[in-house]
């Protein structure tokens, strides 16, 4: 029964979409709508599809006749996002790391005080100016601790990656459709459907705006520059022989200072943004996952930056210390936390796209 | 401004609940009032504002349930000569027209149904300045894409559009705002007796415009006219909707227009809730079945002609049975042709467990499916157009989807009357000017939107037509409101 709101939020799913499915006043706001319609009912995972599909741009929400205090409460937007968190944990590797979703962002603190130590521990003692960063931690610890983490989350997305899309029953060989993959990049990219054609879209709140797609793309651009600046260092270091420091203006510090400056500001201002959500589209029980992200994103920004203004002077040793525990702590909580809304993001587009692909094939002339 | 805008101030003050006094804000005398707020109060007070400082918006519902049907819309018939971004082809007005003599029976006032047809071609722009964005048609929805113009979103979103743009333009929005009672001095609107929030104050404006919708969800008024059977009466738009500024209008002497004890009801999904439904209690499968009342017994052809040109008669096939109930029955072959409705379909494995599950008789509906199946001819079966598959030698027959029904599991959806809206409305001019029964027009009264809808819909309905008359008049009647009071 549509009137009958239910707490379990797949129910829920289900309530509230076969009432979209039957209205279809919001087709033309996002990819959510064009896909609920090509479905009759809606299977668990169609729901973890469709969530991830979702940006939270609350725009069906502010224009559903269905909305609070309607009888028929229909509520996308947050319906949704709590579906989105529960298909984190569903598709979690290891299984039990799963819990870190349900401990909202707390592991985050702990995961740095443990980086902490490691780093403190690994320091040997060398202080004073002048003192390289790899008289400080050698080179090979550094590349041992952060190749062993990388390769460990890397395997982790990946098995979240696989999971989510073996569910949608589409073949892996669809992966490389590349008329799909380049819409999904493209969507990704460009961030479309937060743009809503240049008015921006209705988060933080009804008022339309275009801040979210800004600080978004100022994050995820900030951190794509970083990784750029990292992966020049390693050539420099590997191809070239050349060691770090590198000076102000080479390649990695420029890269890295541009980036650096994209994850100040685009964290803090889509933590400022947070705190303006609407209580009625957002799930602010999701807050602490959010902002133990945004934190650590900044941090990681704010020491870097830091070590690189004072990586001539003493507190040289303490600050990459810092810096390094930070970044740790941001690699190890990437699959258990926000991250992995942008690898499912992209699996959901990509699948959207195929979809679209494979209706428009349909309804080609002559077939 | 004008000197004397702020020289004669009404204020008000009232009680408050706990007894003490409370001291609410000064309400000036405002130079245009509107009464109302769905698509033609907005887009008067809009039109006002462009000339006047003084506007006033009284919304008698509450900011959450704002706008009247205009919610529940989604489209607006466009006249256009060429292909526009959303539009395709050509829509003629010589061919808009047509289609409306069509639906009305000829039930129209020329002129201005002539004026709202030629203007609904500059409405898009007008919108668009006002905040409005646009889609292409929606799926189900493909034979509109010629005529129909569709809001991104709805019309909850228009309004959304709207308000805000109001806001922005310094209009006063008071909901919670009923209309209780109408001043006039000789023919002259001098006030309003609006109940705020619970309370009476007195609202002072140098002209009115009425845009309060028809009275489609005042319970007493349609049981005045149907009798007991209006219990049974479902309501598909807003209950704001009590006719309240209609009945102090004619009361007042204004001229009457539409018939009054008629209203555009179709057949929805008997367990909607009683008002506000909306769009998704419809249901589409009454062509690809049959229907029968509580007797089990058939008693329209369902397959006369495609459902959108037939879906609006149900609702009036459905209100004349016993109980105002009917149920469409259908087998699981034609699941996936029609849209899904959002009740789930009552089923049974065979046709007497079927009629068990819908509380009829399961002797009566079998031999009625039986006596229907065998009286299905042989033919080439297409839900997308006027098919061969026909009845023979039934009363009444089936014209076209004629199927036998006999896959398992049947399917019963049971149906009552949805009211969309009602016809009687108030007399207007081409200045949206109200006229009077004694052949005078109203000094300063206006009236726009489904209040006055009944001047060019005489009878039956066109998909988007109810928006280009509260949007054109809607403006007209904001425009010389504004001239009135200026």
């Amino acid at each position: 029964m549509p009137v009958e709101v239910t707490r379990d939020p797949a129910r829920e799913g289900a309530r509230i979409l076969t009432i979209c499915n039957a209205c279809r006043y919001c087709e033309g706001y996002c990819a959510v709508f064009p896909a609920l319609e090509r479905r009759m009912n809606f299977t668990p995972a169609d729901l973890d599809y469709l969530a991830n599909l979702c940006h939270n741009c609350a725009e069906c929400y502010y224009a559903c006749q269905y909305a609070p205090p309607h009888e028929f409460a229909v509520n996308v937007p947050k319906t949704l996002a709590q579906m989105r968190v529960r298909s984190y944990q569903h598709h979690a590797w290891p299984g039990p790391l799963a819990a870190v979703f349900r401990r909202k962002g707390w592991i985050a603190p702990l995961a740095l005080v443990i980086a902490l130590a490691i780093w403190i521990a690994a320091t040997n003692g060398s202080t004073g100016t002048g003192a390289h960063f790899y008289q400080v931690i050698s080179h090979r610890t550094m590349v041992a601790v952060f190749g062993g983490v990388s390769i460990f989350i890397l395997i982790a997305l990946a098995v979240g990656f696989v999971r989510f899309w073996r569910e949608s029953n589409a073949s892996s060989g669809s992966l490389a459709n590349f008329v799909a993959l380049k819409q999904a990049l493209n969507d990704v990219f460009r961030l479309t459907y937060l743009h809503g054609d240049g008015q921006g879209c209705t988060y933080p709140q009804e008022s339309r705006s275009l801040a979210r797609w800004w600080f978004h793309h100022l994050t995820f651009y900030g951190f794509l520059l970083c990784f750029a600046a990292t992966s020049v260092a390693a050539i420099y270091h590997y191809a070239f022989g050349w060691r770090a420091p590198y000076g102000y203006l080479s390649l990695p510090v420029v890269l890295g200072t541009l980036g650096g400056v994209g994850l100040l500001a685009g964290p803090a201002g889509l933590f400022r943004l947070k705190q303006r959500g609407d209580v009625a589209t957002c799930d602010h029980e999701q807050d602490g996952m959010d902002i133990a992200f945004l934190a650590l994103l900044f941090s990681t920004s704010a020491t870097g930056l830091l070590l690189l203004a004072l990586r001539e002077t003493s507190v040289m040793p303490l600050l990459l210390a810092v810096h390094l525990a930070t970044v740790l702590a941001l690699f190890v909580t990437l699959p258990y936390g926000k991250f992995v809304h942008g690898i499912y993001r992209l699996a959901a587009l990509m699948r959207y796209a195929l979809e679209r692909l494979r209706v428009k094939g349909r309804n080609a002339p002559g077939r | 401004m004008r000197p004397w805008a702020k020289q004669s101030t009404c204020i008000s003050s009232r009680r408050g609940k706990n007894g003490t006094s409370e001291v609410i804000d000064e309400l000036p005398i405002f130079d245009v009032l509107v009464a109302g707020g769905g698509n033609a109060a907005l887009c008067a007070a809009l039109s006002a504002a462009e000339h006047v400082a003084h506007v006033a918006i009284l919304e008698s519902a509450p900011r959450e349930f704002r706008g009247g049907n205009s919610r529940h819309t989604r489209n607006l018939r466009c006249a256009h000569d060429a292909p526009t971004q959303f539009l395709t082809d050509a829509y003629p007005e010589a061919e808009y027209f047509a289609d409306l003599l069509r639906v009305t029976g000829g039930e129209t006032d020329e002129e201005l149904a002539r004026m709202a047809i030629r203007e609904s071609g500059t409405c898009m722009e007008w919108m668009r300045s006002h905040g409005v964005r646009f889609q292409p048609s929606l799926s189900g929805t493909l034979h509109l894409d010629r005529t129909n113009l569709f809001f991104l979103g709805g019309g909850k979103a228009l309004l959304n559009s709207y308000y805000a743009d109001a806001e922005r333009r310094g209009v006063r929005i008071l909901y919670d705002a009923e209309v209780v009672g109408l001043k006039f001095s000789g023919d002259v609107f001098e006030s309003a007796t609006v109940s705020l929030r619970g309370e009476p104050v007195e609202i002072r404006a140098r002209a009115l415009v009425a845009a309060t919708g028809g009275f489609e969800s005042n319970l007493d008024w349609l049981k005045e006219i149907w009798g007991e059977a209006a219990d049974n009466f479902l309501i598909r738009g807003t209950p704001y909707n009590r006719g309240k500024v209609l009945r102090l209008l004619l009361d007042n002497g204004a001229e009457p227009v539409g018939d009054p004890k008629q209203c555009h009801a179709v057949a929805i999904d008997a367990r909607a809730p009683k008002f506000d439904g909306g769009i998704v209690t419809r249901l589409d499968c009454v062509p690809l079945g049959i229907v029968v009342n509580q007797q089990s017994e058939r008693f329209y052809d369902e397959g006369e002609d495609l459902w959108p040109k037939r879906y609006a008669i149900w609702g009036r096939l459905v209100a004349a049975q016993p109980g105002q109930i009917a149920y469409s029955i259908i087998d699981s072959k034609v699941l996936g042709k029609f849209m899904p409705p959002v009740f789930p379909a009552i089923r049974g494995n065979t046709i007497p467990e079927l009629a068990v599950n819908l509380g009829l008789s399961a002797d009566a509906l079998a031999s009625t499916v039986d006596r229907f199946n065998s009286a299905v001819r042989p033919g080439t079966f297409d839900h997308e157009g006027l098919d061969d598959c026909h009845t023979c030698g039934l009363a009444p027959e089936k014209s076209h989807w004629a199927q036998a029904i006999e896959t398992p599991p049947f399917l019963g959806y049971p149906l009552r009357p949805g009211i969309t809206f009602t016809y009687l409305g108030v007399k207007v001019n081409p200045q949206a000017r109200v006229l009077m029964r004694d052949g005078r027009s109203a000094r300063n009264i206006f009236a726009a939107g489904e209040i006055m809808a009944g001047n060019i819909l005489g009878k039956g309905y066109l998909g988007g037509l109810g928006m280009v008359i509260g949007t054109v008049f809607g403006r007209l009647a904001g425009n010389e409101a504004a001239r009135c009071a200026g």
